[in-house]
């Protein structure tokens, strides 16, 4: 019984450090965007920036 | 017991999206990523009208080239080529200022891929990217 708590235990220790080592893409296509925003001043641009579809 | 077990899953659940919720936005507000963010930027200037005449473009792993050197007066070559070097210096740093400012220095390849899809997406009509291997006007 106590055994198999400590094997969940594990094994919810290891999924959290799954999740956090994980690369947040949507994040960092946001961060990207706006850097390139600054970047480029694509904002100020006479070209309106377009949201591209995914 | 299997209530129990059902308790520690969702728990475990709530947990997990918890983490998550805290793991929306990438830093990137650090007075390394703003000084490169600002170098380029002050180089956007030059390296414009060099895109726009096709003399320089963007590649698919995040980078800028001189794509047509014919397309750039030779006494001014060098400097281009500067220009170009510089640029591909500031955006290694910036990927890896990136990675690093969010502890986390192994995905840079990924911020590195990420950058390079959005800058060849967001770039402007008649610029050109590389896709694939070969060059692309957009």
């Amino acid at each position: 019984m106590n055994r198999i708590w400590i094997a969940f235990a594990a094994l919810a220790l290891s999924a959290c450090v799954t999740i956090n080592i994980y690369f947040p893409a949507a994040a960092a296509e946001k961060a990207a965007d706006k850097i390139i925003e600054e970047v480029w001043q694509t904002q100020k641009a006479d070209k309106p920036v377009e949201k591209e579809q995914k | 017991m299997i209530k129990n077990l059902i308790k520690f899953f969702v728990s475990l659940f709530a947990l997990t999206a918890a983490l998550n919720a805290f793991a929306v936005d990438l830093e990137i507000n650090t007075p390394g990523v703003n000084a490169i963010k600002q170098s380029m930027q002050a180089r956007h200037a030059e390296l414009a009208p060099l895109y726009a005449s096709g003399a320089v473009g963007l590649t698919s792993d995040g980078m800028v080239s001189l794509r047509d050197a014919g397309a750039v007066p030779l006494p001014q070559r060098q400097a281009v080529n500067a220009l170009v070097a510089a640029e591909n210096r500031d955006r290694n740093a910036l990927y890896a200022e990136i990675a690093n400012a969010n502890g986390h220095p192994e995905w840079e390849a990924e911020i590195r891929s990420t950058f390079a899809q959005r800058w060849i997406q967001r770039a402007q009509p008649g610029w050109w990217v590389q896709s694939g291997g070969g060059w692309s006007q957009k």
